[in-house]
This record gives C-alpha cells, sequence and structure tokens, in this order.
C-alpha cells in the first residue's frame, strides 16, 4: 500500500496519465483505425522535444529567471550550416553532427558570458542572442532549403518492428541524462543551486561552473535536435526551431519539474512530450478549428498541471 | 497579581502531532497581563510549537484556545490571533527580503492604509527602532535583504512591539537574542521589562538561561511535547532549570588548551587580512581554535566567507568548509531530506567512479544523526520537519564530516540547546586535537572562553589581537568601542 501511495506522488505520474488518456480517448472516436501510426508518430516528435527539454529541464532546474531562450535559433543555426556543410554527401555525415554540436556547445558557452561577465539576466540574455543567431542562420544559407545525406534522412525515420529508431535512441539519452541529474556530482548541484545558490555556494558546489555546463549542454542538445531534425524534414528551414521555444519549457513543466527550481524528472518529459503531440492529434481528429483546437490544448494542460500538483497548492 | 480577572490567554490540553512525532503531549498553560514568561527546553522540545499554536500558524489536533474568556479555538488564524493582539516574532525571520524595513511593518499593519501610507509605515516603524533599540543604524528605506541578520532581527522585533488598530497584548519572542551581541540584546531584555511593566505579556523562548532567569517573572520548562516545571522565576537557578529540562548540569566549560604552547608549535594554516584600512592580521595555526568576537555585523562573516573562497587578501592552506549560522539564507536546502542536507558537503566520498552511491551517503549521515543527535525518526524525512536547532545541528554535521582541514563557523550555535552546545564544543576540541583549525565567530562571550585565540573586530577591521590568557570579558567589549564613543 505505502509503496503503491508513493507511486501515486510521482510527479511524472499524471503526464503519462494525461498521454495514454488522450491516445485511448483517439483510438476510441476512430475506432481503432490508425492508433499505431499516431502512436508511432507521437514517438518521433515526441524524440524531437524532449532532446531539447532535456537540455532546458536542466536550465530551469537552476533556479528562478534561469531559462534557455535561444534554443529555437540554436536549432536553426546548427541545422542550415551542417546541412549546407555536408551538402547532401553521406560521407560528411559525421562531420555534419560533430558541427552541429561544436555550433551548440559554442552558442551555449556565448549565453553564459553574456550572463555572467556582463551581468545580463537570463531571458534577455538568450532571447537576445538568439536573434544574432537567427541573422547568422540567414546569412549563411541566403534562406535556401539544402537536402539532407539520404543516410540521415532513413535514420530518422527508420523504424524496428513499428518503432521509430530515433525513438529508441532518445530513450537512451534520456536514459543518460536521468543518471546525470540524480546520481552524479554536477546533477546534484544543479539541485542545490536550484533551491538556494548562496548555501549551495557555501557548502562547496562550484555554482558558476556548474551553470556554465548548464547553458552549453542545453545549447548542444539544441543543436542535435535541428541536426536530427532538419534530416528528418528534408532540410533545414529558418523557422523549423519556432514552435520548440515555448514546447521545451511546456514539456517540462508539464512533466512535472519545479518551475521555481531546485526539483526536477526526465521520465515526465517524454509523457510530456507524447501528451501534447497526442493532444493536438486528438483534437485534429475530432475535427476542431483552429482556435477551438487552442483553447482546449491551453485548458487540458492547466488540467494536468493542476491534477499533477494535487494537495501541495494548499496556499 | 494573579488574579482571575489578569488572565489573557488560557491553552488548555493542546496536542498536536507530525505524523509519528508528538510535537505537543496536552499541553495546559496561562498567560497573564503583566507577566514574561520564560519558556526553556531542549532542541525538539515543543516550544516553538506550542507558539505556532498560539500565533495561528498551526491548528491544534485537539485541546482549547481561550483568549481574554472567549474560546476562540475554531478557526483559529494567524489573521485572528492579530486581531486578538498575539504577535510572535519567529525564530525563523518573517520578513520579505525583496522589501524595504516600512513596507514590511505595512504588511503586518493593514491599518495603514491610503494616502501617505508609506510615510505612515515609515514614521510607526522608525519609532518603535528608536525606542527599542536606540542608536539601531537602520534606515527604514532599506531593503530587508540588504541587512544583517541582527538588523532583520531587531526590524521583525520592533514590527511586532508597534502598534496601530489592534493593541499587542502578547508578544511572543522566539529566541530574538539568538543573533544578537550583548549590547543590542541587553537593549530587547530592557524593552521587554518595560512593556509588561506597563501591563503587557511577553513569551521569552530562550537557550541563554542567564537572560531567561533575569527577565522573565515565571519560567515554564518544556520536555517531550509537554511541560514538565512552571514556577516563579526567583524559585529557578540556572542548575535546577538545566535538571528540569533533563540533561545533566553544565560542567564548567574545560579550559582550553594552553594557546601558547599550539601558536609555538604548529605551522600556520592561514593568515587573512579584513579590507578596512588600518587592521590586524589573524594568524591561526595547524589545531588551534580562534574566536572571532566583536559586536555583531562588524566584518567577521565576510571574512570567514573571504577564506572559505581563498579570497585574494587572505593565505589559506587546505579545504575550508564552512557552518551557516543563518540557516535559512546560507545553509539549508529546503526542498532535500535531512540525509540530502548532511552529504551533499561530502558527495566526493561516495562516488563509485562517477557516480553517487547514495547507499553509502545514507548511511554516513545516519552516522552522524547518532554522533551529533538529531531529533528525527528518519533522516530521510524532510529537513525542514526538524525545529531550529535540530537543522543547525544538521548543519554542522555538513561542515564536520566534509574532508576540510579548516571549519569557519559563522555564529553557528543560533538556537541551539544548552546539552547540544557542550556536545558540540567537546566535538570541535577534539576535532582540533585531531588537527583541524577552526575559526569561531560568535557574539557569546562565553563561546569565546572555549578559543585558543581571540581577534576582536570592529567597523571591518580587526581592532585587538588576544590571547587565551588575555581574554576577559572587559578587555572584548572594551575593543568592540571606539574610544571617543
Amino acid at each position: 500500500m505505502s509503496a503503491l501511495a508513493k507511486f501515486g506522488k510521482q510527479p511524472w505520474l499524471w503526464a503519462w496519465v494525461g498521454a495514454i488518456a488522450v491516445w485511448a480517448a483517439t483510438a476510441a472516436y476512430t475506432g481503432g483505425t490508425g492508433s499505431g501510426q499516431v502512436m508511432s508518430a507521437a514517438l518521433t516528435f515526441g524524440a524531437f522535444f524532449v532532446i531539447v527539454a532535456l537540455g532546458q529541464m536542466f536550465v530551469i532546474t537552476l533556479g528562478p529567471g534561469n531559462v534557455d531562450l535561444s534554443v529555437p535559433a540554436c536549432m536553426t543555426l546548427a541545422g542550415t550550416v551542417a546541412m549546407k556543410s555536408m551538402d547532401g554527401s553521406g560521407a560528411m555525415l559525421p562531420l555534419g553532427l560533430l558541427l552541429a554540436l561544436a555550433i551548440g556547445l559554442s552558442v551555449g558557452a556565448i549565453n553564459y558570458s553574456l550572463i555572467r561577465l556582463l551581468r545580463i539576466p537570463p531571458i534577455i540574455a538568450t532571447l537576445s542572442s538568439s536573434f544574432i543567431y537567427q541573422s547568422a542562420a540567414i546569412w549563411w544559407n541566403r534562406g535556401l532549403r539544402v537536402k539532407p545525406p539520404t543516410e540521415l534522412a532513413e535514420f530518422t525515420t527508420a523504424k524496428i518492428a513499428g518503432i521509430p529508431v530515433i525513438a529508441l535512441c532518445v530513450v537512451v539519452l534520456a536514459a543518460i541524462g536521468h543518471v546525470v541529474l540524480t546520481r552524479t556530482l554536477y546533477g546534484r548541484g544543479v539541485i542545490a543551486i536550484g533551491q538556494n545558490p548562496r548555501a549551495a555556494h557555501l557548502a562547496g558546489v562550484k555554482v558558476e561552473r556548474i551553470r556554465a555546463a548548464t547553458y552549453m549542454l542545453s545549447a548542444t542538445l539544441a543543436g542535435l535536435c535541428g541536426y536530427l531534425l532538419a534530416g528528418f524534414s528534408g532540410g533545414a528551414a529558418l523557422n523549423m526551431g519556432e514552435e520548440y521555444l515555448l514546447s521545451s519549457i511546456a514539456v517540462v513543466v508539464i512533466g512535472g519539474t519545479s518551475v521555481a527550481g531546485g526539483y526536477a524528472n526526465v521520465p515526465g518529459l517524454w509523457g510530456a512530450a507524447l501528451f501534447l503531440f497526442l493532444l493536438v492529434t486528438m483534437l485534429n481528429t475530432m475535427g476542431a478549428g483552429a482556435g477551438v483546437r487552442l483553447v482546449l490544448t491551453g485548458l487540458i494542460i492547466i488540467g494536468v498541471i493542476v491534477a499533477a500538483s494535487g494537495g501541495k497548492r494548499t496556499t | 497579581m494573579s488574579a482571575e480577572s489578569d488572565l489573557i490567554v488560557r491553552l488548555d490540553g493542546v496536542a498536536k502531532s507530525f505524523g509519528a512525532v508528538h510535537a505537543l503531549d496536552g499541553v495546559s498553560l496561562d498567560l497573564r497581563a503583566g507577566e514574561c514568561l520564560g519558556l526553556v527546553g531542549h532542541n525538539g522540545a515543543g516550544k516553538s510549537t506550542l507558539m505556532n499554536v498560539l500565533s495561528g500558524n498551526l491548528l491544534p489536533d485537539t485541546g482549547a484556545i481561550v483568549i481574554a474568556g472567549q474560546d476562540v479555538t475554531a478557526g483559529y488564524s494567524p489573521q485572528t490571533a492579530m486581531q486578538r493582539g498575539v504577535r510572535c516574532v519567529y525564530q525563523e525571520l518573517s520578513l520579505c527580503p525583496n522589501l524595504t524595513v516600512a513596507e514590511n511593518a505595512r504588511i503586518s499593519h493593514p491599518a495603514i492604509a491610503g494616502f501617505g501610507w508609506r510615510r505612515a509605515a515609515r514614521a510607526l516603524i522608525g519609532a518603535k527602532l528608536d525606542e527599542v533599540f536606540p542608536g539601531h543604524g537602520i534606515s527604514t528605506n532599506d531593503v530587508v535583504g540588504d541587512l544583517s541578520i541582527a538588523r532583520r532581527q531587531m526590524v521583525e522585533i520592533a514590527r511586532a512591539f508597534a502598534v496601530t488598530d489592534t493593541p499587542a497584548r502578547v508578544v511572543i519572542l522566539d529566541e530574538p537574542t539568538s543573533s544578537l551581541d550583548a549590547v543590542v540584546a541587553e537593549k530587547l531584555l530592557k524593552h521587554v521589562r518595560r512593556y509588561v511593566e506597563g501591563g503587557g505579556t511577553c513569551v521569552l523562548i530562550s537557550h541563554l538561561l542567564g537572560e531567561v532567569l533575569e527577565t522573565s517573572d515565571r519560567i515554564a520548562v518544556m520536555r517531550d511535547g509537554g511541560v514538565v516545571a512552571l514556577d516563579a522565576a526567583r524559585s529557578f537557578t540556572r542548575n535546577s532549570l538545566v535538571a528540569a529540562m533533563g540533561s545533566v548540569a553544565e560542567t564548567q566549560t574545560a579550559a582550553a588548551a594552553d594557546g601558547a604552547v599550539i601558536r609555538d608549535g604548529a605551522p600556520v594554516t592561514l593568515r587573512a587580512t579584513p579590507s578596512a584600512p588600518e587592521t590586524l592580521t589573524l594568524t591561526a595555526h595547524k589545531g588551534e581554535v580562534v574566536g572571532l568576537a566583536g559586536l555583531s555585523g562588524q566584518g567577521q562573516t565576510e571574512l570567514l566567507v573571504r577564506v572559505f573562497e581563498h579570497a585574494p587578501g587572505t593565505d589559506v592552506s587546505g579545504n575550508v568548509s564552512l557552518v551557516a549560522g543563518d540557516r535559512q539564507s546560507d545553509g539549508v536546502f529546503p526542498l532535500w531530506s535531512i540525509a540530502e542536507n548532511v552529504s551533499i558537503g561530502s558527495l566526493r566520498q561516495f562516488l563509485d567512479g562517477f557516480l553517487l552511491n547514495h547507499d553509502k551517503a545514507f548511511e554516513f549521515s545516519n552516522r552522524w544523526k547518532d554522533k551529533i543527535g538529531i531529533r528525527t525518526p528518519d533522516m530521510a524525512d524532510p529537513i525542514l520537519s526538524l525545529s531550529g536547532g535540530n537543522q543547525q545541528k544538521a548543519l554542522f554535521a555538513r561542515a564536520l564530516g566534509a574532508p576540510a582541514e579548516i571549519i569557519v563557523m559563522d555564529d553557528p550555535m543560533r538556537g541551539v540547546d544548552v546539552g547540544t552546545k557542550q556536545e558540540v564544543y567537546a566535538m570541535i576540541r577534539e576535532e582540533a586535537q585531531k588537527g583541524r583549525t577552526f575559526l569561531w565567530y560568535t557574539t557569546e562571550m562565553d563561546e569565546l572562553r572555549n578559543c585558543d585565540h581571540v581577534y576582536v573586530f570592529r567597523e571591518g577591521a580587526i581592532v585587538a589581537d588576544l590571547t587565551r590568557a588575555e581574554m576577559t570579558e572587559e578587555r572584548v567589549l572594551h575593543a568592540s568601542f571606539r574610544a571617543d564613543a
């Protein structure tokens, strides 16, 4: 009983409950036809969400005011530069990947420098720097869509036994993220800083080193996501990161991570990513108009967050 | 004097449990007009819980609260407590750090409203500060977060005594002097007597038995959630109080080791110079316990933090760990368990390769639970389930358990009871003999007697350098004030 009660208090539970409920509702509406394809699509798109949300989760956990708004621009820059450099050649695949990761890493380093050296609040620093990254992407390829190498396109759409390969890879990535969060000095440090940065410093946590690493991690994951997404969607487009700005934050919050910092969990990211995708799919299937769809999306997200916080919100 | 009509508050059979822990076990207590009731007991005896019930923050499981003859138990809340004139100065201060002193005063005095409220709030809190703590040096426009913990404490106290539309009939002071130096504490206790003689009622919770004996009319001793002794203050002595609390009578502080011997033989582990002009330099040798004295907020904490950071102007050989005194802002991680709060200081010890072994960390914190006597059924419980003094013990365990040669302590005994203090003193002495160096900032004269060497601070500078043999209360006080002041 107490094990069950403890399970019921897991913060990630509600995102999963929501995802399964929405999927079941869709399947019931269509009489079961196509529910396999819907799940497969959800796993693919969910994987992209989870990659960026993983980085965003570490940033948000650093505490109030910490958020990385440069995710979309970083994805776009990494995607365009990598696609143009590879120019459709499969042999260049690893080089393109390295390039995308290196761009992410540099973007993170620049973001952190702005925050630290110029003492700009993270929201402003990452938002303003993202204009520069976005402009750099425009300047780099003049807005043309370069086709990705076929090998990359094949990888991002491949399936094993009906399950997208990319989803399997991102499950492994999330598992690594979970271990980093819960069982490394870095992860403990992030959670300590999110609760009380001054106490963390005085307890011997290397606060600034960890903040730097976190912003670099977030941007590097965004770079990786940009690379894979460009491969999946037939090339890098200048608006490819757009919807990842708010959804990277929404996935983190719906997944049960505290917006106030100091508390995070990884399983919720997957639950929330699937939930968000399946929710939109359900409303589309049911033929809801654009306006109704947005209103319902907002209301249902609020519902899940209220359910997840349960009795804790007594004030 | 003790006529029924003087009765202000009656707590009748108040019980309160948190899970399996019985914090209060049917406590009955009367408060009368024109008296100061001293409340003493070990950490976790239930003193703060009882006062939280009286001030409306906790609802009792059973029992009644009667104020001025009226049973107010049903729906009792902090608001009703305020309306009925019950004020509380909490051990964990309740000011909003992002607001100014005047704005904080307005929060608990909603009668201040309309145009010019800011001016009215400034006048109210400023006048009370001047009355209770003359020469306090606080501007009512200061942002509370920028004030030292001693000054925040003064603001909180002045706010509780200030009167607008509701009277201040009962003022509860929970460890009010723990962050104040002797001079300011004296001003407060004098004010308490004036207030009580004017017909007010005061509850004074303190671990400093001397001030309780001197200030109170009656004293209640609590142990394990109940009142075990209640009598006129004059019928108690220091020793009988300690005995009633249930610990062995305090033995005379073991004389610190002969400082000169350590100084001559041991290598220097650290030197630090405050940034103020015309200052002496602090030197500490291996195995020494060095005291930082003076009035509170004279640059002692700043120097400790600089030593901790190995900042320029300091020459520190070895790792440093810190025991925070201002536990809310410098010490506690509120979302974590007690075990996590203890082990954060020594995580490297629990690494298996790159990964932390949580079992090892938990075992480590359990060892410290026994060693330092943290009162909890389970170290996996949240840190905030502990009383203030027990949280402080957890912070001690964090620092002493860490692999550090030098330990700096920022007035670390705030809210720690007498028995535990003696144990911690002994532990510090033992660790020093093993070769650790301690820097110990304290505002309590008694604690300086545990130090081998004392430096007195004034206005950010070190103004006196006293060996164990030279250290007397007079000399420390003398150095704490400017010759022309």
